[in-house]
Order: C-alpha cells, then structure tokens, then sequence
C-alpha cells in the first residue's frame, strides 16, 4: 500500500534578520494510512518545523528550500496557499498545544466546528451546525446539543482541547497532526486526551502524527516513532524496537536521563553534557558529536548517513549502540523485562524533624466589586500536616490547583497561613510577625520555577548573588564575594558568569543560578517549586543530579514539589500526594509509588506515561476520570469521591482521617482503601496524622 | 559546609552544559569546535564582552534606522531653532507692510509674512516656543502621572480605587471644552500653556504607570526578594523603579510629541501664545487666511517642522521601545 504521507529529504530555512536558522536538514519519513507516527525531541529539534512544513504553516521568513511532501501521492509542498487552504483542515487536520489560544474567544464554540465544515463542505448552517454537534459528541463532550452555544472561556482545559480535536476532525481528515496537544494539560487530563485521540484514530481510519517531547507519550501511542535532533531525523523505526534495541547514541542517552527508567533511585542519572548546536551555524560531521560519548574524530568531520540494517530500522550513525543481530520484534520484546521488585526502605524513626506542618489551613478570600467585597473563599490548603526529617526529601505532588505551591508559598514566608503551625528547626514561623519572619526567614529559601522570571532582568548575576546577603546584612563585601564564587563553583558555573546578565544564560544554566542564590544564605531547608519541569529532558537530568550532590554536600532538606511523580519519587524519600487542599497520602517514596494506598494516587501513577511500550499499554483505561472541581465548593465528605471508582455514600458524608497503612509510616485518607493495614498498625486510632519520620 | 574548598574547576562533567552557542557568533569565532575540550572551554560563558545594560540598549537603538533618523531630525530642529538665530538675522518682530508676503527670493528664503517679517526667522522663533512649551509640558505631566500612577498602583487597594476614579473622572471632561473656559478666564502665557498642557496629559501616563507597577509588584523576582527576607523600600527602589524607568522614558517621548501637537492645536485656535510671540501653530492659522491667494510659503514650512518633528519624537519613542525591552536585547 502506498504510504499516506510521504517527506523525503525536505529542507526548511527560517531567515532572521541577521541570520538564518536552519531548521530541517534532509528530513524524510513516511506515514501509512491509518498509522500513528510519533516524533519526538527535545526543544530545538525540529519536531515542530517538520509538522508546520506539511501545512505550510510556517513562521515568518520560514520557507521549505528542497524536498518535497507528497499526501496520498500528490505533491502538497509545492501548492500555492489557495490550493494549500483546501489541504488544511480538510484533508489534514491539526491540533496546537495550548486550546485557549487556538480559539476565539468571541465565537461560540459550535459556531467555529461549523465554520470549518461551511467553508471546506460548502454546506449550510444548519447541516454545519449539526456536523458540529455530530463531531462534539465524538470527541466525548457532555451534552453536545447545549455545548455548541458555549463560549471557549466556559470550558476546561481538557475540553477545549476536545473542542480543538472536534474542530480538526470536523471535515473527516485522512492525517491529524497533533503538536504536543497534552502538554499544557495535567497527568489526569493527559490521559484522557490521548486515549481520546487513540480511539478517533481507529474508529475513523486516520493517521495521526503525534509530535511530542515525552518519551512516555510516545511509547503508548504510536505505531513508529522519529528521534529528531538538530533538524535531522536521527532514528525512525518501530516504536517497539525504538525502546526495546535504540541504536542512536543519543535516543540510547535520552531513555538513560529519564528519571523514571532508573530503577535504583540512589543511582545518578545519565548526564548529556552540553546543549543542541545553534542552527544558524550548524556544525560540520554528526550533530550529536559534540555530546555523545561514543564520538570519534570520524564523527567531527563527516555527517553519517540515515542508514539502516535491512529492518526496518533507521538510524544516523557510524558507531550504532545496541544489538544488531537480534533485532527483530520478538527479541525485543524479551529484553524489556523489568521487575519493579523493590520493598520500601523504612526511614529513621526518631530523627527530630527539621520541618513539621501542623494542621495548615489557607483560605484565599473570593472578592467582587469596586470595594472588594468577599463574596466567597477558595480553600487552597485545609488542614495539611507533615513533616520532613533532617537531610531528606519530601516530594509533594498533585495535580494544577491541588495546593501544593501554596504550601510551599507558606513555608517560605509569601503567604500567611489562617491557621496551623509551621515549625522549622524548633521555632513557628506561622506565629511570627513579618519584620521578626523576615529575620528568621533565610533558614528556608525557595527555588522557583521559572528562575529566568524569578531574577531581575536589569542586574547581572553578581548584585543578584549578592542581594539576599545584602539584606540580610551578613559579612562585608569581599565575604559576601567569596561567598558568592564559592556558590557558583558549587553549581558548575564559572566565577566570570557576576559580570552576565540572566538572559545570556541557557535555561538549565539558569536553573543552576537560581540554586546558587537560594543557596547563597545556607538555608537548611529548600522548598523546590517544579524546578525542573520547563527543562528539556537531558538538562532535567543535569539539574536533578546537581540538586542530590548539593544535599550530599551541604546536607540540605528539601520540600520537593512537582506534577510529575517519576521525578519525585526519584528525588524523595517521601512522598506526600495532594488533592483539592488535602493531603490525601504520604508514605516512603516506593512505598507509595508502587504500592500506593489511595485510588487517587493510583490514578496518579497510572496516568503517568511511562517510556516503555509494554507498561504503557497495559495501564491503558485506567487514570482519573473527571475533572478537578471548583475548591470554592468542594465536595463534601472525601474531596475526592466525585472522580473516585469506589465512592460509596459514606464518602459523601464522612471526611477520611489519615490512618497509618503500614510501620514505616505509610498513610492515607480513605475510607475504602487499595489495600488493608498491616495488621500490627491496624489497631492503631487514626490520631495525629502525618508523621512519617 | 565546605563551601570556600572548591577547586574553580570542577570536575563534574555537567559544566559543560554551559555551552551558550548562540552568541558565540559576537565574536566571530566558528561555533564549531575541533574537539571535545574546546567545546567545554568555549561554553563555559556567554561569548562575547560583558556588556552594561545601557550600552546593549544603545545599541539596539542605533540598529533601528528610523529611531537614528528621529534623533538626528530633533537634533537638527533643536540647533535651527535655538542656533539658527545666531547665524541667521531676520526681521521677526517690526511690523514692515511694504515687504508684506513676498514670495521666497533673495533677502527672504522663505518669503516674508503679512507683517512683514521674515518666514525663515520667525520659523526658529516659534519653533523655540512649540519645543520649549513642548518638552516643558510633557516632563510634568510625566513627573505628576509617575507620582499619581506609581502610589495608585504600588498601595492598592481602597486608595487605588479611589485615585483612579478622580482619573477616570478628569479624563471623561471634554479637553476642548476645558480649555476653552481657560483661555475665557484666563491670558495664556508660556507658563500657563505649559500647566494647561500638563494637567491634561498626566492622566494617560499615570494609567500607564499604575499599570506597570501592578505589574511589577507582582512580578517573580520581586517575590524572591521577599523570600530572601527583603521589604518594601527595597522592592521599590531596587527592582521596580530601575523597570519601570524604560516603559517612563518611552511615554515621555511620545508625550513630548503630543504636547508640541497639543500646543499647535491650541494656537491654530487662537488660545495659545498672545502675538507678538507665536509659534508654529499660531504661524500656520494666520498662513490660512491667504490660502486661496496661493501664499504657500505661509503654510507649508511650519506644516513641515510640525509634522517632521512629531514624526521624529514618535521614531525615537519606537526606537527606545525596543532598546528598553531587555529580551530583544538577546539579538
């Protein structure tokens, strides 16, 4: 059969005004009729541009320079943007990564499905109106005869994104294009938008590209998968293959970075040195050389073909990882055995903690009108207690709006608590007024997100450093110096990097400047809010291995707090999950990620995308169903019981306390839980929650 | 702690995630390197000298033609009008009916107006007052929209509320109207021009202002700085006023543009400045009577310096928007 999308040797330029960017060197691959084609890279690859070339989508000053693309044996790169416009939308749909942009705002969503069908189907409003209904149905949209008349504000993320997926399959298109169309979105609602996405794809015959950076997201879901790199196609085989036997350096260096394929969580993760070569001037040989570990002086100067072994197997490289003789399906599929036989590892018992959390409460008044009136509370944290023992880690995690950053925001002094106690080394910072809290403060900093956002653009890295020694009036300035090159060896960073500004940094090398300066007052506790989850894998693995040194070194606590549970579980040693302001379990970190108690912790696990075919598909419809409710309401009972399989009346009725599960301090708040209590705590009231050290 | 017993370099290989390939182009050096040694030393730092904010702003400001060209076309206008009379004598103040509206010949480049005078001369002595009342005019309405928008936005709350209806107030009075009633009550002299001027025009800028510092207050590094243990002055003097200055330079110059329009405006209408003295717009409303006996050299070059230099003033604004905005500054 001939294949559905054909790209062979496609070239793509974006000129800049001083420079241009090579973005796509010599990409070709092929998609079959009803196939789905995952491609995956880092930022930079060229994942993107190879989508954005088949539409003819491209940013300003981009133009396909050679190649061409072919769609069902017709040539579509080259089509004047008259003819391209019947292509778009109507033989080859796509959906963008962020639905809120990609609608609008003023239209209701019925109107915009139906304008797609009116100008592509000439058919009138009505029939447009009810394909509209028709297709909104399909993608699993409640109640699609009312919906049409919504506004896209009205909507979740989640199902805008179906609105998204409705409007490109709305003319019944023969490829979807999909560009990371879950990365805005939470584990939970993931789930839900690519089982969406699967179940179209065979009850309609297409064939869908999925392009994505997650490894996991590709391993459930796509037939074959295309490693890029640097623009290039760097390995394209079948996804089974691609994790079972990967043959490219660099795919074999990308599953070695995953925090979730290291199965001894005290090993260190596999370090990609350096960063993407800049494709305004790509470099001579094999664009992987300058990080690949394999790398021979052949590589430096000639550029390996995209060869193969007669397999079906592609890969650009002279010096192939791997196995080559066995490379067949079967053989594949009996070298990914993996046993997760782990037991937990009990924590110290006694160690007096460095960070306790009592009963913390945190209501954000809802106000209206010109005098702010309070019209309502949004119950952000309700009653979280834990506590984190000296040198370890406490992984927090939970969905978008569970509380999680609020707790940390409380830790560290940016929110005040409305009730609860919150004592670090000994004393309560929740009690303490702000000049006194201020003072007392530097014993716990805060490593942000976005570290660009968190540094002021007008200082240079130096005053920056300096700045919270300068506060907090600690030495004079050539102390405060010393102190300063000392952070910044300590996090791999040269000593001439004062007299930079932020913005020359990489975004890993920014996350490293934004540890130096929490670093730089000697805290002993550090609360980490997701600081690694807008790195790209290979960075992430940099910083997470930094980050465990840093705690071997200086012997630091942290209050990890992240969405993604494989990353928490590799860092922590517990791990206290949230849900709607609840800490609905906490327990050691395998304890809790392998044997967890909670269906929400389960769900959570289960939604996660695992890089590995095998056990991505077996947790196929599984996950969370739903949605995360409003916390201005929240259910009564158990917050979680309107999205829990087993809810029952009691649930409704009664709040579950936390109750010990197990001796190493296992808790969790349910009533009808996955598993019963070992039997020597069973006995045990289920008093003071949380504490698990 | 063993902070100070670090050797500078270290040997963990994740150093070499410092590679920053994209400016190593600054300095003409080939990005790629011949081996895995010289990839590590070469990505150790940004390439390229350590610059000051300032000078890589000044530079993006050079790079944009039309801001060049704005500044140069003020500099120019500037040096006519207050130089010019220096070098060039005309007769600017006695009414001479026997040169009435001659048309541009020797003796009288730009011809000569219904008084008499010389165009050329009068052109820079009016252009002295439309700059003066210009500049004067939109650096208070800058330094009272700054102080109004920055105390709005930085406290909040109730007081905010209230500062900005008197705003929102103030800005729903129709500035015809306005002064219209002023120049009934009162004579309009420079000083007076310069106040009417001022107190219509703080209002857009202290909207802005309050904007930029809702903004600010909540901005991430602001919040670091109170993790650290940072208070209130701090934030202000240290992180939101050195942001805010760019976003306050750039209205300054599109308000100094506005002001010198402003103060045509008024003129044209014939509540401006009293004759003897006179600007540009004063010159062109009495160009206009004589439209239709085809004087153009009444009309024509004061048209010309106020159109070129709001037009300058508006470059340059443009110009300042990118060399403030510290992301395009990357380039």
């Amino acid at each position: 059969m001939a294949p559905l999308l054909q790209i062979e040797d496609l070239h793509t330029e974006i000129r800049l005004r001083s420079a241009t960017v090579y973005a796509l060197d010599g990409v070709s691959l092929t998609v079959e009729p009803g196939e789905c084609l995952g491609i995956v890279g880092e930022s930079g690859s060229g994942k993107t541009m190879t989508a954005l070339s088949i539409m003819q989508l491209l940013p300003p000053g981009g133009h396909i320079t050679g190649g061409q693309i072919q769609l069902d044996g017709k040539v579509i790169s080259t089509l004047d943007d008259e003819a391209m416009r019947h292509v778009r939308g109507n033989e080859i749909g796509m959906i963008f990564q962020d639905p809120m942009t990609s609608l609008n705002p003023t239209m209701t969503i019925g109107d915009q499905i139906a304008e797609t069908v009116r100008l592509h189907r000439g058919a009138d409003k009505q029939t447009a109106l009810a394909r509209a209904v028709e297709v909104l149905g399909l993608v699993g949209m409640p109640r699609p005869a009312e919906r049409i008349k919504s506004y896209p504000h009205e909507l979740s993320g989640g199902m805008r994104q179906r609105v998204m997926i409705a409007i490109a399959l709305a003319c019944e298109p023969k490829l979807l294009i999909a560009d990371e169309p879950t990365t805005a979105l939470d584990v939970t609602i993931q789930k839900q938008i690519l089982e969406l996405i699967d179940d179209l794809r065979r009850r309609l015959g297409m064939a869908v590209i999925l392009v994505t950076h997650d490894l996991g997201v590709i391993a459930g879901r796509a037939d074959r998968a295309v490693v890029m790199y640097a623009g290039r196609v760097m390995e394209d085989t079948s996804t089974l293959r691609l994790f079972g036997n990967p043959r490219h350096p660099y795919t074999e260096a990308l599953f070695e970075a995953l925090p979730e394929k290291i199965a001894d969580v005290s090993g260190r993760l596999y370090n990609i040195p350096g960063q993407p070569p800049d494709l305004t001037r790509p470099p001579a040989g094999c664009k992987f050389a300058a990080r690949c570990r394999y790398a021979q002086d052949r590589c430096r100067e000639d550029e390996p073909a995209l060869g193969g072994n007669g397999l079906d197997h592609r890969y650009r490289c002279f010096f192939p990882v791997g196995r080559a003789s066995d490379d067949t399906e079967a053989a594949v599929l009996a070298a990914v055995e993996r046993a997760p036989d782990r037991t937990a590892k009990p924590l110290a018992a006694d160690a007096k903690p460095l960070l306790a959390i009592e009963h913390l409460v945190k209501d954000f008044p809802v106000t209206s009108g010109l005098v702010q009136r309070k019209v309502g509370t949004v119950s952000a944290v309700a009653d979280v207690s834990f506590s984190i023992p000296p040198g370890q880690t406490f992984g927090m995690v939970g969905e978008s709006g569970c509380g999680k950053t609020t707790v940390g925001r409380l830790i560290v002094g940016l929110e005040r608590a409305n009730s609860g106690a919150i004592v670090l080394d000994g004393q309560d910072l929740a009690g303490l007024g702000t000049r006194e809290r201020r003072r007392r403060g530097s014993k716990a900093q805060l490593m942000f997100q976005d570290s660009y956002a968190s540094m002021d653009p007008r200082m240079r890295v130096g005053p920056i450093l300096r700045e919270p020694l300068a506060i907090q009036n600690i030495g004079t300035r050539r102390e405060q110096q010393v102190k300063i090159d000392a952070m910044l060896d300590e996090v791999g960073l040269p000593r001439a990097s004062v007299e930079r500004y932020p913005h020359e940094f990489s975004g890993g090398q920014r996350q490293r400047l934004g540890l130096a300066r929490a670093l730089v007052l000697s805290p002993k506790l550090l609360v980490a809010d997701e600081p690694v989850s807008a790195l790209d894998v290979s960075i992430q693995a940099q910083i997470l291995n930094l980050m465990q040194d840093l705690q071997r070194d200086l012997g630091l606590t942290y209050l990890f707090i992240s969405h993604d549970l494989s990353v928490v579980r590799y860092m922590s040693d517990t791990i206290g999950v949230m849900y709607l302001g609840k800490l609905v379990e906490v327990g050691p970190a395998d304890d809790v990620y392998y044997q967890p108690v909670h269906p929400y912790t389960k769900g959570l696990i289960d939604a996660i995308p695992i890089a590995d075919p095998r056990e991505e598909r077996a947790t196929r419809q599984k996950g969370v169903a739903g949605e995360l409710p409003s916390n201005i309401h929240p259910p009564s009972g158990c917050r979680f019981r309107t999205r829990c399989p087993l809810a029952e009346d009691l649930c409704a009725e009664q709040e579950p306390p936390l109750r010990p599960f197990t001796a190493s301090g296992h808790l969790a708040a349910c009533h009808f839980p996955l598993r019963q209590p070992e039997p020597a705590v069973a006995s045990e009231p289920a008093v003071k929650p949380a504490q698990p050290a | 702690m063993s902070l100070m017993g670090i050797p500078p370099e270290s040997p963990d290989p994740s150093i070499s995630d410092t590679a920053f390939v994209t400016e190593i182009s600054d300095v003409g050096t080939v990005a790629t390197t011949s081996s895995a040694e010289d990839a590590v030393a070469a990505g150790l730092l940004p390439a390229g000298k350590p610059r000051g904010s300032f000078r890589r702003g000044l530079e993006v400001f050079l790079e944009n033609k039309l801001a060049v060209s704005g500044a140069a076309i003020v500099v120019v206008m500037l040096l006519f009008c207050f130089l010019g009379p220096q070098f060039y004598h005309g007769n600017t103040t006695v009414v001479n009916f026997g040169n009435e509206t001659l048309s541009p010949g020797a003796g009288h480049p730009l011809g000569t107006d219904s008084n008499g005078n010389d165009v050329l001369a009068r052109l820079m002595t009016s252009g002295q007052i439309s700059l003066e009342v210009g500049f004067a005019a939109a650096v208070l309405a800058t330094v009272i929209g700054v102080l109004w928008g920055s105390v709005a936005g930085y406290v909040g709350g109730v007081i905010d509320a209230f500062m900005m209806r008197i705003v929102d107030a103030a800005l729903s009075i129709p500035v015809l109207f306005l002064l219209l009633v002023l120049a009934a009550l009162i004579t309009p002299t420079e000083p007076i021009l310069i106040a009417v001027i001022a107190l219509v025009s703080w209002l857009t800028t202290a909207r802005l202002v309050r904007g930029e510092a809702l903004s600010l207050r909540t901005r991430e590094y602001v919040q670091a700085m109170k993790v650290m243990g940072g208070g209130g002055t701090r934030a202000v003097l240290r992180h939101i006023a050195p942001n805010a200055i760019g976003t306050i330079m750039v209205n300054l110059t599109f308000q100094v543009a506005d002001a010198i329009g402003f103060i045509v405006a008024l003129s044209y209408l014939g509540l401006g400045i009293r004759p003897p003295e006179e600007d540009w717009g004063a010159m062109l409303s009495n160009g206009v009577t004589y439209v239709a006996d085809g004087y153009w050299w009444l009309i024509v070059p004061a048209g010309f310096c106020i159109v070129i230099v709001i037009t300058a003033f508006i470059w340059i604004g443009e110009g300042l928007r990118d060399a403030v905005e510290v992301r395009l500054q990357r380039r």
